[in-house]
């Protein structure tokens, strides 16, 4: 089932949530809409669903217009935030409530129900109530019940939103194996990069109800189309420079750049994973203060002082060269700056 | 604990030890005489059933007010919400005075009835009245929370599972309401039993016809019918003892079935 978007608006009085949007979800795909608070992804969801109308813009499933479907003759599957659970229901009955509604012989619902109990690993769960639950046990039934009546697509809202870090990561892993295995063309929205780049196959990079960018995780992260999904996908350092001839002013330091605008003033943006550090001076490598270094989970992060672009920089260091290199507060090194960006089109302070 | 028991022990339990001391001067022949006497079963009847009907009024009608307030922002909305809070505060015999000058055959309403052959005051119509003003509050107060907890999502979560408005009413709004529907419910029916105030002038305390049984032990205790007054009070003692008891466990079963999630 491929979802097909056209030119989707949507305004909430004046302001707009949806501004022409249009994207595929090609059948059988995991598509996350990826962006900050505001950035109308959970809008985009809605109307998917039914649950909002959009001012102008169509939208279509398998060809067909969902205009002209009410929320109740879609049969999308669509997960909340907060799991929207029906509280006085137990998790059998939660989960049979799609082929209750639609009247299905008892022998078919209490075969599906088993099914899924099984999918969602809650077998000997079927009789406790949503209260009896912890938060991840709630969102698998939330997603057991959604897909209870085999909608022709999945809608997912923040699924993991509500649940701590840790199963979170485990939900992550387990949803996309799920959709390994029933292959149910599923949208996904989420404000966390790694949730959007772990699960989803494409990632729609919005912002302000516009979309920024499409593509694969590695495209985006790679390739960002302009300053706001560089600064959205991770911390990035911001330098002010003089641009020119392909090249980049920042201070005493001259870097060659990509994608000049032609302005003779802009910002340069560089990952933190492209500053290297060494000890000693390298070819072009700059004078840098160690301030601090903080372990994090993927390696070292390294604030340093560099006096030749009047700046502070921030460095990530994988486990292997972090340890090699034996950095402490307060030392001094040399830094060389790799793969400087400069945009088209900056949105400026936007972040 | 050690000053709970004791200022529970003086402000309810003493009072309520010395009502069953001074029956028991009475031999349960005695007792059973008094309490089954045909004035007490009339008076008996004329509580409960307009106590019964009055609460029912009021769990479709206090539901009714409560989704309105929950659901709806009309302008106004606060001053509803407070309104119905009145019934509350209202001294009950301001109220009695209010609703039989309002349902009087030349009062505001009752002026409208009149013409239809129906007359509120000093009927039991009249009691229902006065009984479904005063339980209001406690229909509205228990099942608006509930209202509010119930997020709009559930419903989405059910229209896009596929259910109709109505199938969504019936099987997922009423049975999470209900728990508190019948709290509410039996405190309405509990404070309409014992109502006495607002009750007194809209009756006209025609024996056998309108003469509720609070009022009938006062009438004992002015006939200094001290025993006789006990009896029908020891009566309405154990109903509202028993009263009491099903509430909470309404209360209970409410907070099992419908656990807070």
């Amino acid at each position: 089932m491929t979802i097909e978007v056209r030119g989707l608006t949507k305004h909430f009085g004046a302001f707009a949530a949806l501004d022409h949007v249009s994207l595929d979800v090609p059948g059988g795909g995991l598509v996350a809409l990826l962006g900050p608070s505001g950035s109308g992804k959970t809008t985009l969801l809605r109307i998917l669903a039914g649950l909002e109308r959009p001012d102008a813009g169509t939208a279509r499933i398998d060809g067909v217009d969902l205009a002209s479907q009410s929320a109740r003759q879609r049969n999308v599957g669509l997960v909340f935030q907060h799991y929207a659970l029906f509280r006085h229901l137990d998790v059998y009955e939660n989960i049979a409530f799609a082929l209750r509604v639609r009247r299905r012989p008892r022998a078919e619902v209490d075969a599906r129900v088993r099914e899924l109990l099984a999918l969602i690993q809650l077998e000997t769960f079927e009789r406790r109530l949503p209260a009896q639950l912890s938060g991840g046990q709630r969102q698998r039934v939330a997603l057991a019940r959604a897909l209870a009546a085999r909608p022709r697509v999945l809608l997912l809202d923040e699924p993991f939103g509500a649940l701590d870090a840790q199963v979170r990561a485990e939900l992550r892993g387990w949803l996309r194996r799920l959709h390994d295995e029933i292959h149910l063309t599923t949208v996904f929205v989420t404000h966390d990069q790694d949730e959007a780049f772990e699960v989803a196959d494409r990632v729609v990079v919005m912002n302000r109800g516009r979309v920024e960018q499409i593509g694969s995780p590695a495209e985006v992260f790679e390739q960002p189309a302009n300053d706001f999904v560089m600064r959205f996908l991770g911390h990035v350092n911001v330098l002010d420079a003089e641009l020119g001839d392909g090249r980049a002013r920042i201070g005493e330091v001259t870097l060659a750049i990509g994608g000049h605008n032609g302005d003779t003033r802009g910002r340069v943006y560089i990952r933190p994973h492209d500053v290297e550090l060494t000890r000693t001076p390298a070819d072009g490598a700059v004078a840098a203060h160690v301030v601090r270094v903080t372990p994090l989970s993927g390696g070292l992060k390294v604030d340093l002082a560099v006096p030749a672009i009047g700046s502070r920089l921030r460095c990530d260091l994988d486990w292997k060269r972090g340890t090699a290199l034996g950095l402490r507060d307060g030392d001094d090194v040399f830094l060389s700056l790799h793969r400087a960006r400069v945009f088209a089109t900056d949105h400026g302070a936007a972040s | 604990m050690g000053y709970t028991l004791v200022y529970l022990s003086l402000i309810v339990l003493i009072p309520l030890a010395t009502l069953v001391v001074k029956t028991a001067e009475l031999s349960p022949g005695e007792l059973w005489a008094l309490a089954t006497s045909r004035r007490a079963i009339a008076s008996y009847q004329v509580t409960f059933g307009a106590s019964l009907v009055a609460a029912l009024v009021n769990a479709a009608f206090g539901t009714a007010i409560a989704w309105a307030l929950v659901r709806y922002r009309f302008p106004g909305r606060a001053l509803v919400d407070a309104i119905v809070d009145v019934p509350f505060a209202l001294p009950t015999a301001v109220s009695g005075l209010a609703l039989t000058a309002v349902f009087a055959p030349t009062g505001w309403i009752g002026r409208w009835l009149a013409p239809l052959g129906i007359q509120a005051v000093f009927t039991p119509l009249g009691i229902t009245l006065a009984l479904i003003f005063i339980g209001l509050p406690f229909v509205v107060r228990t099942v608006q929370p509930v209202l509010e907890d119930l997020e709009a999502e559930v419903e989405e979560a059910a229209a896009v599972l596929g259910a109709t408005r109505w199938q969504t009413l019936t099987r997922i709004i009423v049975p999470a309401l209900t728990p508190a529907l019948l709290t509410g419910f039996a405190l309405a029916f509990a404070r309409a039993i014992g109502e006495y105030g607002s009750v007194v002038f809209i009756s006209g305390n025609k024996q056998f016809e309108t003469e509720i049984t609070p009022l009938l032990i006062m009438t004992r205790l002015e006939q200094f019918d001290y025993a006789g007054a006990t009896a029908l009070a020891l009566v309405m003692l154990i109903v509202s003892f028993a009263m009491l008891l099903a509430i909470n466990g309404l209360g209970a079963w409410a907070r099992r079935r419908a656990g807070h999630a």
